[in-house]
Order: structure tokens, then C-alpha cells, then sequence
């Protein structure tokens, strides 16, 4: 494999990056960087990591760092992670108030401790805190639940202090998007798989309505509606597709169960991911009170199930 | 009527479906098997996720109809927690 690290690469402008990415010979990683400047989202870090997770370190060739901004992938953990050496000797600073390190979730037990940790790590208030502690653990969960990876979850987190904003990237590689919801329903391809997996209601583990005692299929829909109403960045891609939900330019606020009719951009000829990659960005300037969220969030779930039972109704024969 | 806190079990964040799906079958089901009431008690808790709060409640839905609800009472439940609680009691009485 081969992965190229720019000098930018935010959820925004992520498109070049995830097109230069390599999955051939996944025995071998060879990473090289821009030389200038790096400045990327954790999104990056968290693929690079977990991709590394599964090739053993001798296997694992890194250009020898030149950039400016090299110590921020020190920092993130990415050579402890990748188990090699990044030839730099640099003071660790405490971590709180700025950043998650690269951090790697295989069971409950180390969700339950990790949400506990993330508002003191993010130094978070509590408005902000129950948007990040709510999108950290529904997304991890259903890493947890779903991807079936030996592996668990990779994540990172990272205040950027000029935008005010917290940017997430969670990381495996499980089965897949595709593979998880076609236990259940039967998606033409990844970027199909991707969209029913955001609409409410939907999930792999059961066609039924209502989902199961376990899962309802509502988790992906609540975390791109937190990134709706706050108008951020949130990205989900899996196999060959990826899906980006895009800043909205309209004020009005309108939740909808269909991710096709948020303003969004798609591919399905990326670069083959094995697993699921998502990126959040949490702007804390604009984020809604979360209660006022939770009411527009009722209104559109509620309203997703109508109109799917409403279209399967038996239809009166006029002859 | 036994009244079941929550919290104990759950800590700050309630967001732990194996904590969830434990309370429910060891402790809510065999009450309402009795036709006993229970009080779900949600004092000290920040804040809940819609999947805890599915794996908590959703199947006694299924198992004993939307009437479960006259059974089931929330306490202590603050703004968001009680606004999931709803998010999930309609979407399960909109899905029979």
C-alpha cells in the first residue's frame, strides 16, 4: 500500500488525498510526505494508523520527515502506533485541551472509559460536550457492533483553535459499509450501501422496521444531523464510496432522512478502503443547543418511518 | 414497583447497550412479568445516547405492546435524556 501525506488535507479538500491513496500489495506500506508543510485532519492519521495495524513494522517504510509540522504526527502518535522510528526526539506536552492522540478502542469497556475521558481531554463546556461524547460514542459503537474488525476502532481528535473547531476521524477496518447492510438489504455498490446506511431506520441487522432490540438504525442518521444543524463537515467512506455531507448556504434548517437531498458530494471509484473511514468537524461557534437539535431530529425520524410504511400500502385496483 | 437507578449502572454518560440490555432483562422484564410497574430513574445523568436508551426500552415494545408505557415511569430525566426517551417511544409506537 502507499499512502501520501499533503500539506493539506481537511475534510473539505480530503478528495486528492483519498484519490492518491494506494491499497496494492496491503503487505507493505510505504508513506511519503510533503516536504514543506503538513496539516492535516485526524481522519489521515487515524487511516494511516489503522492500515498500519495490520503490516508488520519491518514492513512499513516512512520518508525521512522534512516538513515543518512533522512534530504534529509525533504528537498524534502516529510512529509509536506504526511501531517505528520518526527519528525525532521532541518534549511531549500534555495532551489536554488540544488533542486526542491516536487511540485505539477494541471493546465496551474501553468506550465507556474513553467517553468518560474526552470532555476534560477536550476541555470542553458542557454545551459542547454532549454534541462530542454523543458523536464519539455512537460512532464507535458501531465499529464495535458492526465492522467485525479484530482491530476495534482508531480513533483521534484535535482542537484547531483559528476555526474553533473540533475535528474527529474514526477509523477500521472491518467488513465494510456494503457488506453490514447487505445482510439485510441488497446495495448495487458502496456508495449505495452508504446512503441507506444513513437513512433512519435502516440497518444491516434486520429489514424489519423498528430495527432490533439492539440496534434501530438511527446512529448514523443523528451524527450527520448534529453536522447538519451546525453546518460542518462530515465524510463516511467505505469500499469504493464516500459520501460528504457539505456545508449548507441556506439558513433554514431542515432535516432530511434521505442524505441525497442534503447538499453533499459522492464518489464511488475511490481507491478500494476495507473498512468504514469517518470524519467529523464540530464547529463550536455555530453548535445548536443540543435539545433544540433533539427536536428536529424527532421530527425527521418520525417522519422517515411514515412515509416508508405509507409507500409500502397495499394500493386500491380501479378497473 | 421497584424504582431502578440508573446511574449506579451507567455512570454520567449512559451510553453502554450491554449495560442497557442487562438492566432490561434482568431487572425490567421480570417486574413487568409480575405486572409491577417500574421507575426508570435517570437522577445524576448528564446526558444518554438513542442507542442505550433503544437497547434499554425498545423490545419491551415488541413484547408487550405500546400499553408498556402505563408500566414504565422516567424519573429525574433532564431535557435531552427525556427528549431521546421520546425520540425512541415514537419511533417504536410508529413502527407496530
Amino acid at each position: 500500500m502507499k499512502i501520501h501525506i499533503p500539506n493539506s488535507a481537511f475534510l473539505g479538500n480530503i478528495d486528492p488525498f483519498l484519490k492518491g491513496f494506494d491499497p496494492s500489495n496491503p503487505d507493505i506500506l510505504e508513506i511519503t510526505t510533503n516536504p514543506k508543510w503538513i496539516s492535516v485532519h485526524p481522519i489521515v492519521l487515524s487511516m494511516i494508523a489503522a492500515i498500519g495495524l495490520n503490516i508488520k513494522p519491518g514492513n512499513i517504510k516512512c520518508d525521512k520527515l522534512e516538513a515543518k509540522s512533522k512534530h504534529y504526527l509525533e504528537r498524534m502518535g502516529l510512529f509509536s502506533f506504526l511501531e517505528i522510528d520518526s527519528g525525532m526526539n521532541i518534549k511531549e506536552h500534555e495532551s489536554a485541551g488540544r488533542f486526542i492522540p491516536l487511540t485505539q478502542l477494541k471493546n465496551s469497556e474501553d468506550l465507556s472509559k474513553f467517553v468518560s475521558e474526552i470532555t476534560p481531554l477536550l476541555h470542553l463546556d458542557p454545551k459542547h460536550a454532549q454534541s462530542i461524547r454523543y458523536i464519539m460514542s455512537e460512532l464507535i459503537r458501531n465499529v464495535l457492533e458492526h465492522s467485525l474488525s479484530e482491530n476495534g476502532a482508531i480513533v483521534s481528535a484535535q482542537y484547531h483553535t483559528k476555526s474553533n473547531t473540533i475535528r474527529i476521524g474514526i477509523v477500521d477496518t472491518g467488513i465494510g459499509i456494503w457488506k453490514s447492510i447487505n445482510q439485510s438489504y441488497n446495495p448495487k455498490n458502496d456508495i449505495e450501501a452508504i446512503r441507506l446506511a444513513l437513512i433512519p431506520g435502516i440497518t444491516g441487522t434486520t429489514k424489519k422496521e423498528g430495527g432490533t432490540e439492539y440496534n434501530a438504525g438511527a446512529g448514523l442518521f443523528f451524527i450527520k444531523s448534529i453536522a447538519y444543524v451546525n453546518n460542518s463537515f462530515f465524510m463516511i467512506y467505505s469500499g469504493r464510496g464516500m459520501y460528504k455531507l457539505l456545508k449548507k448556504q441556506a439558513k433554514k434548517i431542515k432535516l432530511h432522512p434521505d442524505p441525497y437531498d442534503d447538499r453533499h458530494s459522492k464518489k464511488n471509484d475511490l481507491p478500494f478502503w476495507q473498512g468504514t473511514a469517518v470524519g467529523i468537524d464540530i464547529s463550536l461557534d455555530t453548535t445548536e443547543e443540543f435539545s433544540i437539535l433533539l427536536d428536529l431530529i424527532r421530527e425527521a425520524y418520525t417522519q422517515a418511518i411514515k412515509t416508508r410504511k405509507k409507500a409500502r400500502y397495499k394500493k386500491p385496483k380501479f378497473i | 414497583m421497584i424504582t431502578i437507578k440508573l446511574f449506579e449502572k451507567t455512570g454520567l454518560f449512559a451510553e453502554n447497550k450491554d449495560v442497557a440490555r442487562d438492566i432490561r432483562i434482568k431487572e425490567i422484564i421480570p417486574e413487568l412479568e409480575k405486572n409491577e410497574g417500574v421507575v426508570l430513574d435517570f437522577e445524576n445523568i448528564e446526558g444518554a445516547t438513542q442507542s442505550f436508551i433503544h437497547a434499554l426500552i425498545s423490545d419491551l415494545f415488541r413484547k408487550y405492546g405500546n400499553d408498556v408505557l402505563e408500566k414504565i415511569t422516567f424519573k429525574s430525566c433532564n431535557e435531552t435524556v427525556q427528549k431521546i426517551i421520546e425520540i425512541v417511544t415514537d419511533y417504536m409506537q410508529e413502527s407496530e
